[in-house]
């Protein structure tokens, strides 16, 4: 059968051609959680960006007289112990996580991105130096790692970002070293040093553009953790300080009237797990669409 | 394709008999016709040999008889197939499982994916063994030493990993789980084409040897015509998931006539002769997806009429046990030689 | 025939490291092809065959020994082997190969356009974009690509189109000499005879030098003027194409040419069957490599290696007894 289906997937010039992301999306498509995924992230991204117009109240603004109220008309998600509103506050909670998220990410993507690579082209003790400290790094629970960045550094929001960022370097190098090693033995890339390719060409142009699918699915689940990181570490107060509204202080700041007002800690935390499992669901989804042999 | 049946042998000699079949794959691109009224017959200790390029239809048609095909996509669609004169696509699925393996039997292309790596050989002989035959497992694991004997592998490396055996070892091997239960038909599929030559000569001269000594009948499928040459009886070419061209061996070779066929023949260097070209069919197979109308090989064909890209050409009897699948060449009758098409 | 060879390969060695020992896939192979000529090196898999064609061209550093490659210019024999990067990536010009398998061998991710624009590219070759255009334009419908398939993805392409990417890549920079590293062995027959009749056209037209490497008899004899056949390593026989295939002289070579079957009935031949497996090329022992295998096995074939003699005119053998072969088994 496989040859049919070759046959078949080889295509046939007659036949209409989707681009590589119109291809992605076309198989995305077929996963309703994927999707469900993909358009959470961007309403909430959306959110993020225009939480000025959409916030139906300033962040910090206070009014004790609606202290600790439920949700009402005025108050669509309630109040806290300022009478601050939860829902802008969740609004403009989401502008410090998604930031949090992504640049946390970023920071652990370039870092461990470049480590990797190194260690992959080049092997050798190059790759044994740079693996062995990700080793270590690896033994430390990535929480406590991230923990002890930020109790060093201090808290702050840049500061959180680098923590949480840095304690995820070595899952990222392990990554891009793996598929760079793989990606160095295939026939294109001697192909490439046949035609008089330069090593910084064939990385740029052959190699990282082979690899972009596993360390584009590790950076959405690796968005979810670093948010989930980055709440956890403002819960224990390492992280924003208030009254910036992330979503995990609020979580913190409400706990201590749990039981009297629960909508103080349900809302945030109901935000941060949907957004957790709404990247979680889409970083599952490009798996199985960025995977070619599944291809069908 | 009426005319095939129970023509060139009596129906109790039949072994295998095929009718009509038809096999596609569904997927959301569109509908793969693998297959396409496929009509095949096997007598007894007969060895068919399936002939055909990549996405020809060739394995789509084995896994078909071994009820195989991976569903979704695959959707037998028509058809009859009769396995000593029932109609395996009636099975049920337990009554599939005591065919496959107990009465016929499939060897793979690689050897070196087809065996698991993480048993002894002679324990994946014996599990073939005890799932067909009620015997005790230390039998089991004797009657395993003694197909290793057969297929020339001495019994002290019964306790041996794959990993230690070269390709055409493995290769062997794979052929002494095929037999262990000792099958009525053996389907092979490209079962020297992951090895070297010197290898390759082995294999098939055991291949040869087994199926006498087994008195089993086998479908061998291959794209490399001097293979069946050497050990066939009947010959289907296979072209687009039809069968273009159905004879014995001595016809074929000496009168192809389908103008694919020729083509095929005019493909392979010839090691006696000095060409300074080769005859090439000029085209690509076309895309099982969207197959030409009236006679799937038209566009490529040099003999093709108006008529040819309309209607799905009869296959016609030109001569005891000779069918193909095009009225213009057999019209031409068997005298006339296509041009370069005349072999020695 | 011209005297001076264009390439002469002298006692080229190369071994790998591996945890059990050196592993010698090119063992000591001397050989010369002249200029336009092709060269067919034949063997089974393992045999050293496609190291010794990367060797070639340096697409990996050989352990010993040279390859002399005929500067046209000057006269000057420059060892490829031996010369500096710098000037190796000027000789990148004049060497090319076309890989084994097109569906590994191009970058997924580029087009057909990007595939053969980039040896074009890396090498600065054209500098205004009309110029490179039409030398894309013009590569490749040499080698009979369709323009409106330069957008395409290899993926999208059979395995024959695939293969004409390749080609076409490797004659890019109008090279003199190119390595075709079993350039049929993962097609369909008839886009095989496809791809065969183009590199005769090619090699007609532009007088390349082709080493072609196969492990298909009869596709190497279709389209050599010579014939290496390897072994473990070494060069066992290696004569004129017809010559082979007439008189085979080493008991390889009679084994390798009796197996390959023939689409043809009646061709009563002996086939010589031979016993076991190719023998690991790890620390060989110093002996005939095929000694193990072989019909005619003799003591003195236990204890040393045979030298590649000239037997005839053109007709080289390593064989002990090449003359009078006495079945032993």
């Amino acid at each position: 059968m496989n040859n049919a289906i070759a046959a078949a997937d080889r295509g046939y010039t007659g036949r209409k051609r989707r681009g590589t992301l119109a291809q992605v999306l076309f198989r995305l498509r077929k996963s309703p959680l994927a999707m469900f995924g993909l358009i959470f992230i961007v309403c909430l991204t959306f959110v993020a960006i225009f939480a000025d117009v959409l916030a139906p109240y300033p962040y910090q603004k206070q009014n004790l007289v609606h202290s600790f109220e439920t949700p009402t008309k005025q108050f669509l998600l309630g109040t806290d112990e300022f009478g601050r509103d939860i829902l802008s506050r969740l609004i403009y909670g989401a502008r410090i996580s998604l930031q949090v998220g992504i640049i946390a990410v970023g920071i652990a993507l370039i870092v461990g991105g470049m480590l990797g690579a190194v260690a992959g082209y080049y092997g050798g003790w190059t790759d044994n130096a740079i693996m062995r400290v990700m080793d270590v790094l690896l033994s430390i629970p990535q929480t406590l790692l991230a923990i002890a960045i930020a109790a060093a550094l201090g808290p702050g929001l840049f500061n959180l970002m680098i923590a949480v960022g840095i304690s995820a370097v070595p899952n990222y190098a392990r990554i891009v070293r793996g598929s760079v090693l793989s990606i160095r033995e295939m026939e294109f890339v001697e192909a490439a040093r046949a035609v008089g390719s330069s090593d910084l060409r064939i990385i740029l142009k052959h190699i990282i553009p082979n690899s972009m699918a596993p360390i584009i699915v590790q950076s959405t689940l690796g968005v979810a953790s670093a948010i989930l990181n980055a709440a956890g570490l403002s819960f224990i107060g390492l992280g924003i300080q208030p009254p910036y509204p992330e979503w995990g202080a609020m979580l913190s700041g409400g706990r201590q009237y749990i039981r009297d007002y629960a909508h103080l800690t349900l809302y945030p935390g109901l935000a941060i797990m949907l957004t957790i499992l709404a990247l979680n669901f889409l970083g599952d989804g490009l798996r199985d669409a960025l995977d070619p042999k599944l291809k069908r | 394709m009426t005319e095939i049946q129970g023509k060139f042998n009596p129906e109790s000699a039949l072994l295998l008999d095929v009718r009509d079949l038809t096999i596609q794959y569904v997927t959301d691109n569109g509908t793969v016709h693998a297959v396409e009224n496929l009509n095949l017959q096997l007598g007894r200790g007969e060895t068919l040999g399936v002939v055909g390029e990549t996405g020809a239809g060739k394995t789509t048609t084995a896994l078909g008889i071994m009820r195989l095909i991976p569903s979704p996509p695959g959707v037998v669609r028509a058809g009859e197939i009769l396995f000593e004169g029932e109609d395996l696509l009636k099975k049920s699925e337990p009554e599939m499982r005591a065919i496959r393996g107990g009465k016929i039997a499939m060897i793979f292309q690689d050897p070196m994916t087809s065996l698991n790596p993480v048993m002894t050989v002679d324990r994946q002989i014996a599990e073939m063994i005890s799932l067909h035959r009620s015997v005790s497992d230390s039998e089991a694991l004797t009657l395993a030493g003694d197909m290793l004997e057969l297929v020339g592998i001495k019994r002290e490396r019964m306790h041996d990993y794959p990993h230690q055996f070269s390709g055409g070892m493995k290769q062997r091997v794979v052929i002494a789980i095929a037999l262990a239960c000792d099958p009525g038909l053996l389907i092979a599929d490209e079962p020297t084409t992951a090895l070297d030559v010197t290898i390759q000569a082995q294999v098939l001269e055991l291949m040869k040897k087994l199926k006498q000594q087994f008195n089993a009948s086998m479908i061998l499928i291959t794209h490399d015509l001097g293979i069946v040459a050497d050990i066939c009886d009947h010959v289907a070419i296979m072209y687009a998931g039809r069968v273009v061209e159905y004879a014995e061996k001595r016809a074929l070779y000496s009168r192809p006539l389908h103008p694919y066929t020729i083509g095929l023949f005019n493909s392979v260097p010839d090691l006696d002769e000095d060409r300074e070209e080769l005859a090439v069919i000029p085209g690509l197979m076309p895309d099982p997806m969207d197959l030409p109308t009236g006679c799937t090989f038209h566009p490529r064909c040099t003999f093709a009429a108006e008529e040819c890209s309309k209607k799905k050409p009869d296959v016609l009897e030109v001569e005891p046990g000779h069918f193909v699948a095009c009225p213009i060449r057999a019209g031409l009758g068997l005298g006339k030689p296509a041009t370069g098409g005349e072999r020695k | 025939m011209n005297d001076t060879p264009y390439i002469r390969v002298e006692n080229l060695k190369k071994y790998f490291p591996t945890k059990r020992g050196m592993l010698h896939a090119v063992d000591d192979v001397s050989f010369s092809i002249q200029k336009g000529e092709t060269l067919g090196l034949v063997g089974e898999s393992g045999c050293g065959k496609s190291t010794l064609g990367r060797c070639l061209i340096r697409l990996l550093e050989s352990t010993a020994g040279g390859v002399f490659l005929r500067d046209e210019k000057t006269g000057a024999d420059i060892d490829v082997t031996k010369v500096s990067a710098h000037v190796m990536k000027d000789l990148r010009k004049k060497v090319q190969i076309v890989f084994q398998d097109p569906y590994s061998c191009l970058n997924p991710r580029l087009s057909v356009w990007e595939l053969i624009a980039e040896p074009l590219i890396v090498n600065g070759v054209y500098s205004g974009r009309n110029a490179m255009r039409a030398r894309i334009r013009e590569l490749m419908s040499t080698v009979g690509l369709a323009e409106r398939l330069e957008n395409s993805y290899p993926h999208e392409l059979d395995g024959g189109r695939r293969q004409r990417i390749g080609i076409a890549r490797s004659l890019a920079l109008n090279p003199e000499f190119i390595v075709l590293d079993e350039p049929v062995s993962a097609l369909d027959v008839c886009i095989q005879a496809q791809i065969l009749n183009l590199l005769n056209e090619l090699q007609r037209e532009f007088h390349y030098t082709y080493v072609f490497i196969s492990h298909n008899l009869s596709v190497v004899k279709h389209v050599s003027d010579r014939i290496a056949v390897m072994y473990l390593g070494r060069i066992v026989e290696l004569s004129d194409y017809k010559e082979l295939f007439v008189k085979p002289l080493h008991p390889y070579t009679q084994a390798l040419l009796s197996a390959i079957p023939v689409a043809k009935l009646d061709v009563k031949k002996d086939r010589i069957i031979l016993e076991g497996d190719v023998p690991s090329p790890i620390e060989p022992p110093e002996c005939c490599r095929f000694a193990g295998r072989c019909r005619y096995r003799q003591e003195t074939c236990l204890k040393t290696t045979p030298d590649l003699k000239e037997i005839s005119d053109g007709h080289f053998v390593a064989c002990h007894f090449t003359n009078d072969l006495k079945p032993t088994v």
